[in-house]
């Protein structure tokens, strides 16, 4: 515990240095602009700036993207409230009571619970980041090639499993990310593979930040665009400091649901297809079930805004947990942050603690740092966000268009990326519309690369004897929990089924 | 058309993709069994993963007969007009800027782009048009040129030769 304390120590210092405490203030910012504007999110903010931010060393750089990431999940409660238009869809269950409660000329209390449940989700999740990791990462030290495959089909099981969507579209984009990671030469031999119609181009392989760029910034503003079709209008709402400032004491009417809302988001952020989303509606739907008043919620309950945003921030920390000390990323910002942490160097797993714990120690003293810096700039900055809110989309669509195909041909120095980058985001659209999801597949481009290594490791040392995932203990627990995972909708579907024959 | 159309398609569409893959893989003459003493062959993932594609747009596609899905069983249309429109005039005018930048350059291009999407389809004053047209060329030089010393697309020779009278300023004035 006293190493924990020491190195909390020194990062926390770290976090304080002139370009670190710059870089938490900036990136804040550009979370909570990127989560109050409709269409926007954590996910696109990540893609569409980590080309920007190889100017500064990782440390910083990664520093930049995590502040953005809890920026963003405090930013997307002002757009739930004030527009009734989830910023992002962490945020949508904060539209349920967020929404009335604007309605009723209590936007200010909606905005101010928001924040301070933000705050204490983000808090309290940072504090068991910091004493899970250690431990864990320490764990993961014994890991082998077997377990390191065994935990990414964990991963992508829980996709199929947690994930709530299609099944057979699920698996479907889990394969295609992980084949297009393929393209290129192979990791082993050298061979190039999948070289379409013999373009040498693609000898260089499908870059992460090309699908998620292509996916998340140019697909989401086509669905946003289709969604809101251009126009978002904002109602009158009528917010001032001197108003937020007089609602501190609300905090004992939404206290219980915001410990709830951290304690549980944060586990839930640790699941690789959990994340905030889930965390939040859950939360929600606790909260709702242990109040002494459950049907004022959705008529302006503020405890129905508290619990949602404390747990979506607790989660966003939680889903770093598994990024740094496993290397398979909790949600789809932190898989994109994994993508760049390889691209500065970095490779994130158990020993990046034991490699690199300036790097570690320094980000996890910055969680701290980011969420009193996010909750003051979040209160002071209310008023001005919701002038921000009033931008309109012929103006913010361009330049973030202009962001994506710079910000890739910045990162890979090829026009043909920028190509390839316009077509997926297109066709990512296009399935997307139809509910294939597209998370699992970003995650799966990431992680991509590892699992062929781990896998064909593990078959060269076994000499092809695939019982070599089985005869391992750690290997074996994870396949046995993926294959659980994997067959939890079907066991849901026959127990719906005959629950329903029962009542007939 | 229809989403239940849409889908349909989609499920064909994949598991065309999916196949194409695998093909793919066969025509390149990559092993996708053991090779002896070497281990897997190097088309083994990709093989077995896109034949994995492939089950899982046949899946879908059967799921489309039994209507299973809600979108097997939607009769509204994939893309209204509204939605082509906006999506549609997005997507071509993305289409056109990456087309420019390797033709007239980034810049140009940029201020062509910046014009279209917010003089002619936001419909914005002739003020805001002019503070975006001119500001995000400037922006963008001094982000990606000067700070991330990223050298974009110029396009041609003739508009590259142009546009390096401003480079060959700059570094006269600073360096």
């Amino acid at each position: 515990m006293d190493i924990i304390f020491t190195s909390l120590g020194a990062g926390l210092l770290q976090a304080f240095e002139p370009l670190n405490l710059f870089m938490i203030f900036a990136g804040c910012l550009a979370g909570l602009f990127v989560g109050c504007m409709p269409g926007l999110g954590s996910v696109n903010g990540v893609a569409i700036l980590l080309p920007i931010t190889f100017l500064v060393p990782p440390t910083a750089a990664i520093i930049f993207l995590a502040a953005l990431y809890y920026g963003a999940m405090y930013g997307g409660a002002i757009s739930s409230i004030t527009l009734g238009i989830p910023g992002a869809s962490t945020a949508v269950a904060t539209v349920f009571d967020g929404r009335p409660m604007a309605q009723q000329g209590k936007a200010d209390k909606a905005l101010m619970a928001a924040a301070v449940a933000s705050f204490i989700g983000g808090t309290v999740s940072v504090i068991l980041f910091t004493l899970f990791a250690p431990p864990l990462a320490a764990f993961a030290l014994k890991f082998g090639p077997q377990e390191e495959f065994a935990l990414m089909v964990l991963a992508f099981a829980t996709f199929i499993g947690l994930g709530g969507d299609d099944i057979p579209k699920t698996i479907f984009s889990i394969l295609l990310g992980l084949v297009l990671a393929a393209v290129g030469f192979d990791i082993i031999s050298g061979q190039p593979r999948l070289i379409f119609f013999d373009m040498v181009e693609f000898q260089r392989g499908i870059g992460f930040l090309v699908l998620a760029i292509g996916i998340y910034g140019i697909g989401e503003m086509l669905w946003t665009l289709e969604s809101t079709n251009g126009q978002i209008a904002m109602h009158k709402v009528k917010v001032t400091w001197a108003r937020i400032k007089a609602n501190f004491g609300d905090i004992k009417y939404y206290i219980n649901s915001t410990w709830l809302g951290s304690f549980l988001g944060f586990f839930v952020g640790t699941l690789p297809a959990a994340g905030a989303t889930p965390a939040s509606l859950m939360s929600y739907g606790l909260s709702k079930t242990f109040s002494k008043d459950p049907d004022s919620y959705g008529k302006g309950n503020i405890a129905g805004v508290a619990a949602p945003e404390a747990a979506n921030n607790a989660a966003s920390t939680g889903s770093m947990l598994p990024m740094i000390t496993l290397g398979i990323p909790g949600s789809p910002t932190t898989a994109i942050l994994l993508g760049g942490m390889v691209i500065w160097g970095l490779r994130p797993g158990p020993l990046l603690f034991t490699e690199s714990p300036d790097f570690v120690w320094g980000l996890i003293g910055s969680m701290y740092v980011a969420n009193f810096v996010t909750v003051l700039l979040n209160i002071a900055m209310i008023p001005l966000f919701i002038r921000v809110l009033a931008m309109p989309f012929s103006i913010l669509t361009p330049i973030i268009f202009v962001l994506c195909v710079l910000g890739v041909y910045a990162t890979t120095d090829r026009m043909f990326d920028t190509w390839i980058m316009l077509l997926i985001g297109v066709v990512g659209y296009l399935m997307r519309k139809l509910n294939y999801p597209v998370a699992p597949a970003v995650l799966a481009i990431v992680l991509g690369p590892l699992a062929e290594r781990s896998m064909r490791q593990s078959l060269i040392g076994s000499q092809g004897d695939v019982m070599t995932f089985f005869e391992r203990p750690i290997s074996l627990t994870c396949l046995i929990l993926a294959f659980a995972l994997m067959s939890y909708p079907l066991v849901l579907k026959y127990m719906r089924k005959r629950k329903a024959g029962a009542g007939t | 058309m229809t989403v239940r159309t849409a889908e349909l398609l989609m499920g064909i569409a994949t598991l065309l993709v999916s196949l194409g893959l695998m093909l793919n893989v066969y025509l390149d003459g990559l092993t996708i069994g053991w090779v002896e003493g070497r281990g897997p062959g190097a088309g083994m993932w990709p093989f077995w993963l896109s034949l994995g594609m492939a089950l899982a747009s046949l899946a879908t596609i059967l799921r489309w007969f039994m209507g299973a899905t809600p979108e097997s069983r939607s009769t509204d249309p994939y893309i209204s007009q509204e939605t082509i429109f906006i999506v549609g005039v997005s997507v071509v005018a993305l289409f056109a800027f990456l087309l420019l930048m390797t033709i007239i350059g980034t810049y140009l291009a940029l201020v062509l782009f910046m014009f279209f999407y917010v003089r002619i389809i936001g419909r914005h004053g002739w003020a805001m048009t002019t503070a975006l047209v001119i500001g995000t060329p400037i922006f963008v030089y001094l982000l990606f040129e000067v700070a991330l010393t990223k050298y974009l697309p110029k396009g041609w020779p003739i508009f590259e030769e142009g546009f390096l009278v401003i480079d060959n300023l700059r570094y006269e004035w600073f360096y």
